[in-house]
């Protein structure tokens, strides 16, 4: 089995990152040690077609009950790479994100905005032959957290990929092109400003539908295969 | 020799505070489906059935709720099976921390075989929660695998105050053995985390 790239620190952000004040005391204090990449870490859960439902790339109906969820409606699109620019066909991608109206349906969620009857926030879908992914969703609204004075996360879908094996996990966030929250979101300014950017997604009016829903896109990267001579 | 990388990592972020109902459903009681659940033992299945057990605990050693923690295994064999189907072992399951006061995750399975000829039994278990900026690796070994965690690579590599840390303990119960893997984020005793 090749090897895959290590995780690049310029992409990422520390583990510690005082601003974001619940990562002081939850994410390690010690550096990791890097250890051998070995068949544990080069295999990984891989899915099919099975571990799908009919409509859970479809934010704006898999969770009806009376009728359509209020918002914007979005569709969502964009490939799944490696950091060699090759696609990840068949990889599983989750999302969740709050309503319209800045409200996740987590019991923990205390959040005054309302909760919409025909809106779950979370989905799943697989990347196709040519490593996209695409749902249809509604645009989150922000919502305010108790981490600083005012601070109101800026709008955003959590998006967790799989990838091939157990390296190129990653969980991560997309945000919005020109959202004025950005700057003052200690979780987005968490990763080097180069990096950071590219969390944000374009409006992409190619992707619309017209009259039905607008559309956003964003490419995800993950660790891939390192470069052997034999490649070049 | 041409630069094979021409795309950069998209940066991690962390997973917040509102995703159990997305990744864990049936564990805090929502009702629609899990993608996979922690208690990987099916009908028939080969080899000793045990449960993982742990509390993950912050800096100031308090309880973490509402974490998660995804498990990565072989098979009874040391066998890993990618595909993830619904009527076999697939090794990956997924768990949460629940939202109680008695914070802690169970992970049913079997305990795996070893992979290859170096390495002692393993679990790889990755970490996530609120306040990680990056999820976290961790592997555990198994207390009974004495002479097999002698000869382990990894673990042997480790320094020799913080290899304690990966070893689950093993309690023998009633009738299933548990092992208990408590994970601590930070201070006395911090867990040794991995990178690959
Ligand atoms: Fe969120």
């Amino acid at each position: 089995m090749k090897p895959f790239t290590p995780k690049d620190k310029d992409s990422h952000p520390t583990l510690i990152h005082p601003p974001y004040k619940s990562s002081n005391l939850r994410s390690p204090s010690k550096n990791s040690i890097i250890v051998p990449q070995t068949i544990t870490e080069l295999t990984g859960p891989q899915f099919d077609a099975s571990a799908l439902g009919e409509l859970d790339n479809d934010l704006t109906r898999n969770g009806r009950k009376t009728g359509e969820p209020l918002g914007e409606r979005l569709i969502v699109t964009g490939r799944v790479l490696e950091e060699n620019g090759k696609p990840i066909p068949n990889t599983m991608v989750e999302v969740w994100q709050a309503n319209a109206a800045g409200r996740y349906i987590d019991l923990d969620d205390q959040h005054e905005a309302p909760l919409d009857p025909n809106f779950l926030g979370a989905g799943r879908m697989i990347t196709d032959k040519n490593g996209e992914y695409r749902f249809l969703t509604l645009r989150p609204g922000a919502y305010p957290w108790g981490n600083h004075y005012n601070a109101w996360r800026p709008s955003h879908i959590h998006f967790s990929v799989i990838g091939p094996n157990m390296m190129t996990r990653l969980v991560t966030q997309m945000y919005f092109d020109g959202d004025p929250l950005l700057k003052y979101d200690p979780i987005y300014q968490g990763p080097p400003d180069e990096a950071r950017k590219r969390l944000v997604a374009d409006f992409s009016l190619d992707d619309t539908e017209e009259g039905y829903a607008l559309a956003y896109r964003w490419d995800i990267v993950i660790r891939g295969h390192k470069a052997t001579p034999a490649d070049a | 020799m041409p630069e094979m990388s021409e795309k950069k990592q998209t940066p991690s972020q962390t997973v917040g505070p509102f995703f159990s109902y997305g990744w864990t459903p049936q564990q805090y009681g929502y009702d629609h489906s899990d993608l996979v659940p922690g208690n990987l033992v099916k009908d028939g299945i080969q080899g000793e059935v045990i449960t993982i057990q742990g509390i993950i605990y912050n800096g100031e050693g308090e309880e973490m709720k509402h974490a998660v923690v995804e498990s990565w295994q072989a098979d009874h064999a040391g066998k890993y099976t990618e595909l993830v189907a619904k009527d076999k072992f697939s090794g990956f399951g997924r768990i949460g921390t629940g939202r109680g006061d008695d914070a802690s995750y169970r992970i049913r399975t079997i305990k795996p075989g070893q992979v290859d000829e170096q390495q002692a039994p393993h679990i790889t278990l990755t970490i996530f929660s609120r306040g990680l900026m990056h999820h976290a690796y961790t592997r555990l070994y198994f207390s009974d695998e004495v002479e097999a965690n002698a000869k382990d690579p990894l673990l042997q590599s480790l320094p020799d105050d913080r290899r304690y840390t990966l070893i689950a303990q093993r309690m023998e119960g009633e009738d299933e053995v548990t092992y208990r893997f408590d994970i601590h984020m930070q201070g006395d005793g911090e867990t040794v985390f991995l990178e690959f």
